[in-house]
């Protein structure tokens, strides 16, 4: 975080904001939102959090072990190759809508040999699941519909 | 941390060549194409062009070192030389094995119509590029249309008999990412394109390597100019992998440019980084001293070395 930003910066760091709202004298509102939010130093997403990962472990170590070892060899080589499994990964980062996995898998699936054709392709394979899943419920609105109505 | 010094701590000794046994000989810039990650910068316009007098001198370093069994022709688009059928003819009078890299569009343009055949009949091992199975990354990579023209290529290939499995007609096709990152493990890679290219282009190859792009020439200027740079390079230098080493191409190899100036290896060539032992000329090659030198050392070396590894053969890990 800048501690001194522009006025493009005044909804991200709330440090800026509080000076820039004390100076223009915009009231107590502003303020006191600027205060409740002075302890927090990071965004809900941050960049940096991917390749602290690992840190995770540190509150409960076997438990921390035991998943990335099982994660690991859930992405190797088997029945399915590397390959397929990178991209099965990318298109569910992106129906879970987690940045951090879409960052990680964009490239890992590069780096597995897909290309974006295949990678597009397998995003729509997500895309199509979530739309259905969603149009599919229309059977349970038109069934209510036409119990209720005329 | 530089190479250098990765290598001390890896080896405990800086990196020692074991034997002199591929020449590789990099006879001009000329191409047909122009690639978006050329390390070499080759291209139509280029002019650099192998002399005879060189061309000389790299026959009598066949004569006299016998050790070397492979030689290696490479450019620009090597076929464009003058004198490559003849230098192919000569190292195979010699009894050596021949490889011809090969950018497959060649193949398929009105003058070099008989190239395949005449690959064919003395037993040349054709390495080939297509960085993908498909046309739209090929493309941006290598040019509008050269993924069509490619594939014609391989056809004539094909149609002489490579591509089948018969050694004296090894076609082997050469992978290497289309951006800032590093290449497919090799072996499941093949397997996809083998299944890929038969099914949708008829057409057929021997095997498979993948090489990692090094931040040299025409790639490197692309790296900085999209900013990927320098964590291309970090990534290379953090995926470091020490059993690489042993099978560095460095090590069995010298590389010829086309003024006849010796490096330990083409992208040494290009980035001019010069033999530890400062400047030599290949009529001035000592074969028994070149296969035992220090080889000199330089970041984009860790090209080689990370990951699975990287060489003109392919994977080395």
């Amino acid at each position: 975080l800048r501690a001194n930003g522009d006025a493009g910066d005044e909804k991200l760091t709330p440090r800026a904001f509080v000076t820039r709202s004390e100076r223009s004298g915009r009231g107590l509102r502003v303020a006191t939102r600027a205060r409740a939010m002075s302890h927090q130093e990071a965004p809900y997403y941050c960049a940096g959090d991917l390749p602290a990962f690992a840190s995770v472990s540190d509150g409960a170590p076997d438990l921390g072990t035991k998943f990335f070892a099982w994660y690991s060899a859930v992405f190797a080589d088997g029945a399915l190759s590397a390959r397929e499994k990178s991209l099965i990964a990318l298109a569910v980062a992106h129906a879970v809508q987690c940045p951090y996995c879409i960052d990680a898998y964009s490239h890992d699936a590069l780096e597995k040999g897909a290309d974006v054709e295949q990678m597009t392709e397998a995003l729509h394979v997500a895309a199509a699941i979530k739309g259905g899943s969603a149009l599919v419920h229309g059977v349970q609105m038109r069934r209510h519909a036409a119990k209720v109505g005329m | 941390v530089t190479f250098a010094e990765t290598i001390l701590a890896t080896c405990g000794h800086p990196l020692q060549a074991r034997s002199l046994g591929v020449l590789q000989v990099n006879v001009g810039k000329r191409c047909n194409q122009r690639c978006a990650h050329c390390h070499v910068d080759a291209g139509p316009e280029r002019t650099e062009v192998m002399p005879d007098a060189v061309i000389d001198d790299v026959l009598a370093l066949l004569d006299r070192a016998p050790s070397i069994h492979t030689v290696d022709i490479t450019g620009g688009a090597p076929e464009l030389h003058p004198r490559f059928r003849w230098l192919v003819d000569e190292s195979v009078a010699r009894g050596r094995h021949v490889i011809d890299r090969c950018n497959l569009t060649i193949l398929a343009t009105a003058p070099y119509a008989d190239l395949a055949a005449f690959l064919a009949d003395r037993g040349v091992e054709v390495i080939a590029s297509l960085p993908q199975s498909r046309a739209a990354q090929t493309d941006r990579q290598r040019g509008e249309g050269v993924f069509a023209r490619s594939i014609e290529g391989l056809r004539r290939l094909n149609a002489v008999g490579y591509g089948g499995g018969d050694p004296r007609r090894r076609l082997v096709l050469v992978s290497n990412p289309v951006g800032a990152f590093l290449p497919a493990a090799q072996a499941s890679l093949e397997r996809e394109w083998k299944a890929e290219l038969a099914a949708r282009h008829g057409v057929s190859f021997d095997a498979l390597i993948c090489l990692t792009n090094m931040p040299v020439g025409r790639y490197r200027d692309w790296l900085v100019a999209s900013g990927n740079h320098d964590r291309y390079v970090a990534r290379l230098v953090s995926q470091f992998n020490p059993s690489t080493v042993p099978a560095l191409m460095c090590r069995d190899q010298i590389s010829v440019a086309w003024n006849g100036s010796v490096y330990d290896c083409d992208f040494h060539q290009m980035a001019e980084v010069e033999p530890d032992a400062g400047p030599l000329n290949v009529r001035d090659v000592d074969p028994a001293r070149f296969a035992e030198r220090t080889i000199a050392m330089a970041t984009h070396c860790y090209g080689c070395t990370a990951g699975a590894g990287s060489s003109c053969g392919g994977a080395l890990a």
